[in-house]
């Protein structure tokens, strides 16, 4: 069962790729415009989600099982960057 | 039967992109930190949680099946917990509430308590 066999999924699952980066996109307008240190950090956290979606994509579209690691990966680095910022923020006086 | 899989993988991966498109809007558009927070965590989680079932139904071989289920577990657990910690920062930071919030935001107003 290869995507390739498909035209028209394969070119669905780059409608899929190009909507993802549209919510990157957007979360990244946020990254730079938000008015406070929480506000880019919630989009930091969204933008790598977006990113964890990318790669289970692309680890579907072109047959690489290891991609899934990458997202896996890419989790747990969201985590504690959040959790990092998050400590950051409470120990810094306003 | 290879159609009825690759019709419901995609099925699966559309839908979880559609809710993480959903989420991006509602951080571009709500007006406020803790909102912003709320749409971000739950949207998201659900979104990626659904590409990561659609990936694996699509590979269709067991192991990249159980790092997607670890995947998920792990987002699962980790995202409430980062949200909930952003939260609580931003409250004790100060950051202001939306003009429509009811709550009387003072009562988050006492510092971190020293460990």
């Amino acid at each position: 069962m290869t995507l390739s066999d498909f035209p028209w999924a394969l070119t669905a699952a780059h409608t899929l790729l190009a909507v993802l980066g549209a919510a990157m996109v957007c979360s990244a307008v946020r990254l730079l415009r938000g008015p406070s240190l929480p506000d880019r950090v919630v989009a930091l956290d969204l933008l790598v989600i977006a990113a964890v979606a990318v790669a289970a994509i692309l680890a579907w579209v072109y047959r690489q099982p290891a991609l899934i690691d990458l997202a896996v990966l890419l989790a747990l680095t969201a985590f504690i960057s959040t959790v990092a910022l998050a400590w950051y923020m409470e120990r810094s006086r306003p | 039967m290879e159609m009825v899989w690759l019709i419901s993988a995609l099925a699966l991966a559309g839908l979880g992109t559609l809710l993480i498109l959903l989420a991006a809007v509602g951080v571009l558009r709500m007006p406020d930190v803790y909102m912003r927070m709320q749409v971000a965590s739950k949207a998201s989680t659900l979104g990626a949680a659904l590409v990561l079932v659609g990936a694996a139904v699509g590979l269709g071989d067991s192991p990249a099946a159980v790092r997607a289920a670890v995947a998920i577990v792990f987002l699962c657990i980790t995202t409430p917990v980062g949200a909930h910690l952003l939260g609580r920062s931003a409250a004790r930071k100060g950051v202001p509430f939306s003009e429509e919030t009811r709550r009387d935001p003072a009562e988050f107003d006492q510092p971190a308590e020293a460990e």
